[in-house]
Parts: C-alpha cells; sequence; structure tokens
C-alpha cells in the first residue's frame, strides 16, 4: 500500500533540489493555489446575469445568479412570469444551489490535494474543478430549457406566448421583453481558475517529470530484478 | 517578485497574491460595472447626453414656418423653450400649493407647470382612497370637528418644513381658513398624516407658518370669536371677542403635531390675517398682520356701516410682534390657563412678560414677509399704495428703549412707528404679498394693478443690485388680479430667484371658457435676469379650486419614496403593522358574527377571491399589496359599501363595515394595473338572513 501511495504521490525533491531550483517546484504550488483562490472567490461573484427590458420598465429587470441564490428582481420577474405559466425561478436548480458551495469548497480541495501529488495523475484530481464552470452553464441551460419548455398551457398568456428556450448567452426575446444575458464575474473566474490549473499542471509537470524519470531509473533494475525473482 | 519569491516562500507570496488578486478582482469588478452601465443605456436607447442645438438653415425655415402658421412671436419661442419638458426629463423645482375650497395640495412642475398630483387633505378623495373606507375610515374621523364630519376645507397657506430656515423637504403643513385645522402632510409619500382641529377658534387664516427649524407650526386666527366656541351677543364684541395665535409644536421624529405641547396666545378681537416667522437676525419673533382694529360689528342690513366700510376707517391696524420663544417660556412655567381645554396665555400675561408688541402699519394690510436675512419685514399696503419695511434692529432697540408711542385699548404697548420703519416703497395698487431672490430684489404682488413689481431692497442687500435701494424697478403685467405670489425658495433664508409664480384669481379671457366657473392662472414669470426684463412664460390653469399661496422647493431636496418600504406598511402610522395578511396566510376567519378577511393583492388577483358573510355580520378587511414595483398600484373597491381603497406597493390598509345589504358584490381592482386588470376581482356574497347561515366562512 505504501508502494502504491509512494507511486501516486510521485518522488519527493531533494533538498539539494529544492534550494537550486526553487522557482521552478514554487511555480506550479503558486499557480495552483492561484486557480483555488478564484475558484473560492467566485463564490461571491455572480455567475450570470440577464437583463429583460420593456417598454414599461426602462430600468430593465435583472436576474442575477450565483452558485447558491438568485438576486436582482427575481420577485417582479416570477410575477411576470406567472401570466405565461412559468414556475417560480425558485423551484429551479435547488439542489444545486444548496450544495454548490460545499461542491466548491471539496473541489478547492481536491486541488489542493492535487498539489501534493507529483505524479502525472495529479491532473485527475483536479477535473472537477476544471469542468465546473462548464457544468455550471449546462445547468442553466438544462433549467431554462426546463422551465421555459414546461409552461402551464391553463396560463392567461397561453395563447401569445408559446413555450420557448430562453437564451442563456446573448440577446433573447419574450413577450414584449427583449433579454440580454451575460457571464457573470463568477463565472469568469472559475473559467480562469480551470485555465491557471491547467498552466499550473503543465509547470507541474515540467518541474517533476525530471524527478520522476529519474526516480524510475533509479530503481527499475532492482524492481526488475525483484519481479524476476 | 521572483527574488522576493524565492527568498521567503513561505511566508510572503501568500499575502502578495491575495492583495494581487484583490486588485485584479477589484479592477474587472469595477469595469464590469462601467461596461455594464454603457450596454444599458445603449439597450434602453436613452440618451442621456443632448447634443448642443445647431440649428441649419432648413430647421430654421421649418421653425419659423411652424412660428408663423401657429401665430407665435420670437418671445413666445423663446417662453416656450425655457418651458418645454422633454418626455421623461423632471423638472427641477415642486411647487406646493394649497388648493382652496378643494381641500387639497397641488404639486406641480416648474418650469414646465405640470399638475404632478394632488394631496387630499381636508377632503375625502377617491382615488387617493382618502376616507372612502368604511365606517371606521380614521380619515373621516379626523376630520371630524366637535363629533361632525366637516369633509372640505379651504386650504391657504402651505408651508414646508424648515431646518436653520431652509426647505428641508420633509414636511409639508397647510391651514384650513375654513374650520382653522392643520394638515400634516409627510412628504416620503406625499400623504396627509395628521388632521389637527384648534380648539379656540372656528377659522383662521394666518396658518401655516414655520419658525425656523419647525419648533412651531403658527396658526394665526382671522375673524374674532369668543374662544373656546363660546356664544356672546356681537355688542358685547370689545368685551367677549378675542383674536388668537396658536403655536402648534411640531415632533419631527414623530412626523405629527405634539398638541400636548402647543399652546395658544389670546389677542384683541382684531382680525389677524398673514403671519411670518422671524428667522436669522430676527429668530425668536412672529409677525402677524390685523385689520379692523376698529373692531367694526358690521350689520348693514340694520343701516349700520357693513365691515368693508367699518373695518377701513382708522389710517393704520397693528402689526403683531409675538416674542415666540419667551411665549414658550411662559407657557412652560405654567402660566397659560385653559379654554376649551386648550392652554392660552392671557393678554395680561402677555403685556407682563412682553410677549406682545404692536407695531403701527398703513391700514388694511395683508401679507407680513421677512426678508431672507431676517433683517426686514416688508408689509403690503392693500389698501395702500406702498410696501412698509420695518427694521428689526431698530424694533428690537425700540423694544429696549421703550419707545411707545401708546397703548391700544387692551393695554397692548405700541411701538412708535418712526422708530421701527426703515422705508416706504411705493408700488402701485393692491400690493398683496412679497417674496424675494438671490439678486437683492423683492417682488410684491399688485392685485389692482394686475401686477407683480420687482423692487430693490436696501441695507445689506444693496451691493447686490445696480438699481438705488427701496425703489420700484420694474412692474410686469399679469392676468388677472393677483393674489399671493412666490418665487423659487422665495420665502426661505437662501432664495434661488429664477422663477416666480404669479396665482392670478381671474382668468377671464386666458384660456377657452368652461362655462360660467372659471379656472385660476397659474403663470409662470421668468426672474433670472436683473433689471426690467420680467416676461411671463407659461399660463396654467387650475380647474379644481382656488389657490392661495403656493411654495417652491428644489425637486432634489425631496427624498421621496417610490414604494412602501416593506410589504405591510400601514401609511397612517408609517410603520410595518404587524396585522397585515401575509402572502400564503390569507383567509376568512368568523368570531360569532364578527368575520375577518385577510386579503393580499398582487397583479392580477386577490386572495381570496369568495368572501362569504352573513347578513348583518360586522366585518373587518386587511388587505395588503404585495407588490414591490415602482408604478404597480392596485385599487380596491366594494360597490355599493362605499369603499375605495389606493393600495400602493407594499401598502397595508384596513376597512370595517357592517354586512347589511344582502347580495352579491363584486369587488375589483380599480387602478389599471395590468393586462388582466379586468380579471382582478372577486365576489362578496352576504347571504340574506332567512337563507341558511354561513359558519365555516372561508370558501
Amino acid at each position: 500500500m505504501s508502494g502504491f501511495t509512494s507511486r501516486l504521490l510521485g518522488p519527493r525533491i531533494p533538498s539539494a533540489e529544492l534550494d537550486r531550483h526553487r522557482a521552478r517546484y514554487l511555480l506550479p504550488t503558486l499557480l495552483l493555489s492561484l486557480a483555488r483562490v478564484l475558484l473560492l472567490v467566485s463564490i461571491f461573484l455572480p455567475y450570470w446575469h440577464m437583463e429583460l427590458v420593456a417598454p414599461q420598465y426602462p430600468d430593465g429587470l435583472e436576474l442575477t445568479a450565483y452558485v447558491n441564490h438568485l438576486g436582482g428582481d427575481v420577485k417582479e420577474i416570477d410575477g411576470l412570469n406567472h401570466y405565461i405559466g412559468m414556475r417560480s425561478l425558485h423551484e429551479a436548480g435547488q439542489l444545486e444551489r444548496r450544495a454548490s458551495v460545499w461542491i466548491i469548497v471539496a473541489m478547492v480541495l481536491l486541488v489542493e490535494g492535487a498539489a501534493v501529488v507529483h505524479s502525472r495523475w495529479a491532473i485527475l484530481l483536479a477535473i472537477p474543478a476544471l469542468l465546473f464552470p462548464v457544468i455550471f452553464l449546462i445547468d442553466l441551460q438544462f433549467w431554462m430549457q426546463l422551465f421555459g419548455q414546461g409552461l402551464d398551457p391553463k396560463a392567461p398568456l397561453s395563447s401569445s406566448v408559446k413555450p420557448f428556450t430562453p437564451t442563456i448567452l446573448g440577446e433573447g426575446g419574450i413577450g414584449q421583453f427583449k433579454t440580454y444575458a451575460e457571464m457573470g464575474w463568477g463565472l469568469w473566474l472559475a473559467f480562469a481558475s480551470s485555465g491557471v490549473t491547467i498552466v499550473g499542471f503543465w509547470f507541474h509537470r515540467r518541474a517533476y517529470k525530471p524527478l520522476f524519470e529519474a526516480a524510475r531509473r533509479a530503481s527499475s533494475p532492482v524492481e526488475a530484478v525483484a519481479g524476476a525473482s | 517578485m521572483h527574488r522576493a519569491l524565492s527568498r521567503h516562500p513561505g511566508t510572503s507570496h501568500p499575502v502578495r497574491f491575495t492583495a494581487l488578486l484583490a486588485a485584479v478582482v477589484g479592477l474587472t469588478m469595477s469595469g464590469t460595472t462601467l461596461a455594464q452601465d454603457v450596454k444599458k443605456e445603449s439597450r434602453r436607447g436613452r440618451q442621456k447626453e443632448v447634443k448642443p442645438v445647431e440649428l441649419n438653415a432648413s430647421q430654421v425655415a421649418e421653425l419659423t414656418k411652424v412660428a408663423n402658421e401657429r401665430k407665435l412671436t420670437v418671445d413666445d419661442l423663446l417662453a416656450a423653450t425655457k418651458t418645454y419638458m422633454p418626455s421623461g426629463r423632471h423638472d427641477d423645482y415642486v411647487l406646493f400649493s394649497s388648493g382652496g375650497q378643494s381641500g387639497q395640495v397641488f404639486a406641480i412642475g416648474v418650469p414646465s407647470m405640470r399638475l404632478l398630483r394632488s394631496i387630499a387633505v381636508f377632503t375625502p378623495e377617491s382615488w387617493q382612497g382618502y376616507g372612502f373606507s368604511g365606517q371606521d375610515d380614521p380619515v373621516l374621523e379626523r376630520l371630524k370637528i366637535n363629533g361632525k364630519l366637516v369633509p372640505w376645507g379651504d386650504t391657504h397657506h402651505p408651508a414646508l418644513s424648515e431646518t436653520a430656515g431652509e426647505y428641508d423637504g420633509q414636511f409639508l403643513f397647510i391651514g384650513d381658513k375654513a374650520n382653522a385645522r392643520i394638515g400634516v402632510i409627510d412628504l416620503r409619500d406625499w400623504e396627509t398624516k395628521q388632521v389637527v382641529k384648534n380648539p379656540l377658534t372656528v377659522s383662521d387664516h394666518g396658518g401655516a407658518f414655520v419658525t425656523p427649524n419647525t419648533e412651531y407650526i403658527v396658526e394665526g386666527g382671522q375673524y374674532a370669536t369668543v374662544l373656546g366656541y363660546g356664544y356672546a351677543p356681537i355688542d358685547d364684541y370689545k368685551k367677549s371677542y378675542r383674536g388668537m395665535v396658536t403655536l402648534w409644536k411640531f415632533d419631527r421624529a414623530k412626523g405629527r403635531i405634539d398638541v400636548d405641547n402647543s399652546f395658544a396666545l389670546e389677542l384683541p378681537p382684531y382680525w389677524q390675517d398673514l403671519a411670518d416667522a422671524g428667522k436669522l437676525a430676527s429668530d425668536g419673533f412672529i409677525f402677524l398682520n390685523s385689520f379692523n382694529t376698529e373692531m367694526a360689528t358690521g350689520g348693514i342690513e340694520q343701516g349700520k356701516p357693513p365691515f368693508e366700510a367699518g373695518a377701513s376707517q382708522r389710517d393704520m391696524d397693528y402689526l403683531h410682534v409675538i416674542d415666540w420663544k419667551r411665549a414658550e417660556q411662559a407657557f412652560k412655567a405654567g402660566k397659560a390657563k385653559k379654554t376649551n381645554g386648550f392652554p392660552v396665555i392671557s393678554l395680561e400675561t402677555s403685556i407682563a412678560d412682553g410677549l406682545l408688541y404692536f407695531v403701527p402699519e398703513p391700514k388694511s394690510p395683508h401679507g407680513v414677509d421677512v426678508t431672507p436675512n431676517g433683517q426686514y419685514m416688508v408689509v403690503a399696503g392693500k389698501l395702500d399704495p406702498h410696501v412698509t419695511v420695518y427694521s428689526i434692529e431698530k424694533l428690537k432697540k425700540a423694544i429696549a428703549d421703550k419707545k411707545f408711542s401708546g397703548k391700544d385699548d387692551y393695554g397692548v404697548p405700541v411701538l412708535d412707528f418712526d422708530a421701527v420703519m426703515e422705508a416706504q416703497v411705493e408700488l402701485g395698487l393692491g400690493p398683496l404679498h412679497t417674496q424675494f431672490d438671490d439678486k437683492g430684489y423683492a417682488y410684491t404682488s399688485l392685485f389692482l394693478d394686475s401686477a407683480v413689481a420687482r423692487w430693490t431692497l436696501g441695507g445689506d442687500y444693496a451691493k447686490k443690485h445696480e438699481e438705488a435701494p427701496w425703489k420700484l424697478v420694474t412692474k410686469t403685467p399679469v392676468q388677472y388680479n393677483i393674489g399671493h405670489l412666490c418665487t423659487a425658495e422665495g420665502d426661505s433664508a437662501s432664495p434661488d430667484g429664477k422663477y416666480l409664480i404669479s396665482m392670478s384669481k381671474w382668468s377671464v379671457d386666458r384660456f377657452l371658457p368652461t362655462g360660467p366657473l372659471l379656472p385660476q392662472n397659474f403663470q409662470l414669470v421668468d426672474i433670472g435676469a436683473p433689471g426690467t426684463t420680467m416676461p411671463v412664460l407659461f399660463d396654467m390653469p387650475i380647474g379644481v379650486g382656488e389657490p392661495h399661496y403656493c411654495q417652491m422647493i428644489k425637486a432634489d431636496k425631496l427624498k421621496t419614496w417610490t414604494t412602501y418600504p416593506e410589504i405591510g406598511w400601514d401609511p397612517h402610522t408609517q410603520a410595518l403593522d404587524p396585522r397585515a395578511p401575509r402572502a400564503g396566510k390569507e383567509g376568512v376567519t368568523r368570531d360569532g358574527s364578527q368575520v375577518a378577511v385577510n386579503m393580499t393583492a398582487v397583479r392580477s388577483h386577490f386572495t381570496p377571491e369568495h368572501v362569504v358573510v352573513n347578513e348583518g355580520d360586522h366585518v373587518t378587511w386587511r388587505i395588503v399589496s404585495v407588490e414591490s414595483t415602482i408604478d404597480a398600484t392596485h385599487g380596491f373597491c366594494i360597490g355599493g359599501y362605499g369603499i375605495n381603497l389606493s393600495l400602493e406597493p407594499g401598502e397595508f390598509t384596513e376597512f370595517t363595515f357592517t354586512a347589511d345589504k344582502p347580495g352579491t358584490y363584486p369587488y375589483y381592482c380599480t387602478e389599471f394595473c395590468s393586462a388582466l386588470h379586468l380579471e382582478m376581482m372577486g365576489y362578496l356574497q352576504v347571504k340574506p338572513k332567512s337563507s341558511t347561515a354561513v359558519t365555516d366562512a372561508t370558501k
């Protein structure tokens, strides 16, 4: 088991090597730390905005999605949505919103773990965090489609507003409203976190691959003998 | 950075990273906000920036053609340009005007002269749901006088609350001449919160005026009576009839008049007229005009001189000078005696304590107006072609030196006219009211000349204008018979100038005829340029009542709510009401014959939509608008039961009625709220006694 663990974690850095090339090993650590911080900060920032503009709303209505709650004119938008038979926005993604902060913390811990793994498999631990922003958008699309397509046929305006799929990025429209949806800074940070993670792992691999290969070279004859016997 | 990192890998870099990150996040976020603002503007197609006008030849030709087709002069074009407000543009000033016999206050935008809304005060008004919430309506309760509903008022003089002599935009007070009442309007929601009835007198005139920090709201009387609704034969006029001035204590935190800490001063039975409070140099004084110091009692039908002649015999009447700070001390020292339950400082006490002095003023004057620096009091002659200007410095000195020319019949010391008079300026016929600007000019309405006079102030003001002090500069004719006038913040410590409103009483030929009852004419006069240029820019017909006085406040001083702060707000208490029904908790409950309806209103339904009661049930109906969007106002009426409410976003209202007439009553939303407004209704069903009684009212 300890053999597996050490193989998984990869070789440790000899202290002489660390003193000589401190920056080389520090860089991936710092980049992965940055990626973690970006992801954590994104919790506090809006992931997605939609602005709805209509003649009688000259200041527009705002809908803002955070990972764990909805902000903006939700009450008014819900009030209007009832005319077309759309369910209350609060019913969408309840599980996601409840779990998201814990999921992000878990993903950050996994990336944290990845930083101490020096093998090439380290990146596997970071995959959830890497994909998180994409998953967020897919989930958003899922709910929007579900709500937009699942309009109550008995709603007052069902004859003039047919089921539709709201546009989650860019310009759309529904009834007399024009909608403008765009990524929020939280989502940008999450994407940035993914990018920094990838770059971090590139440097990670560049730093540790030589060690790994050196270790393999050093240990392979012994292992070969052991395997033969 | 690289070196620092390699030297202190464990300690310094996380901090730096955090700082860097914070900076990056901060920058990007501020960038987003900016970017979003720009985007929003373009999306909405709203133009904030207006390009400077440069007319090309074809536009000049077009403009000239339109002007000539409409028979407009170049001055007309300029006037239109000075007053026209493009859609969506807000006015610079708000004019709060009395609504005369309508019992209301009007709010009007200046310079566009667009009526923004009326505010019901002394008269029930159905759009605002003011006085239409059933038998226990708190509005109707507050409009009762001696137990009798008096559902109208003759609003005369609005007074904006002041701080250090400047309008603070928090409250508006308005007097009801017919019934001696003062209304208190909260300018957060522009609704009347309180009406106090003067227990001493039947009618008033010198109200409302405020002291410089709104410590007191002044209400001067007018027609002398036996104070406290007493009776005495007219032959006992001198002995039993009295005038009065009441100082209503204002509790700013509560936004209400504190009746228990208010008091009055007994005055001789002269007819007190307009009032103004001193400020700065004259802080601590109230000035109150009077006429009929002759104490004429009329009786034209008995061959006696009518009031109009009898009250105009003497050359001089008395400007009342009241030291309100000393009067307050006397009141607090317990020197006031109660009349009809209200504390009144007697004339004897006023004389003994030096609270009251008289100053001779040319006969039967009208307005008394204190200059912005508080140094002068301007009394307009009405029957005398002059305004008479008194100096507060001279007045204080005359009091200190006891320079009296005598006493009146009641022993009140009369100060020597020449000792306190500063100047008399001949303006023309029928001077009534004076206001001021920022250039050292005063403006006086001339009723008979039907003109506004601009004249120069002296003293510290002399250096502000080029003309000689205390001189008439120019007169602008107005159409017609001007009463009050008002300049921008013109009775505060720092008037703005710019605009003047002529409250012309007769419109005669100014508008299309509207039957024998013609509208009043509010005229906007441009007083921006010094000297003799002072054109009328705009006529606004007022076809709702005969306004008297108005005040013009800079619009940005008003901190108006556009929705109530919380859902379940009671405008009467200006607080969240715990009784307000909550969404999801609506219903009808019954306790014997007492039925409680808890209802919510939202676009486009009331909940519940069925209310079934028995004939004879006493119904308490609580309704709350759970809207929080600007202008999403609902109404609520029950036809046949006299109920109509205005339910502004967040507002809670409770009303009660006895379901004494069986039948089926649709209730509906009376304010067009949404595409499904007509569907926003429900049925109140009152079951006749003969049919099976409802035990479970919830359906």
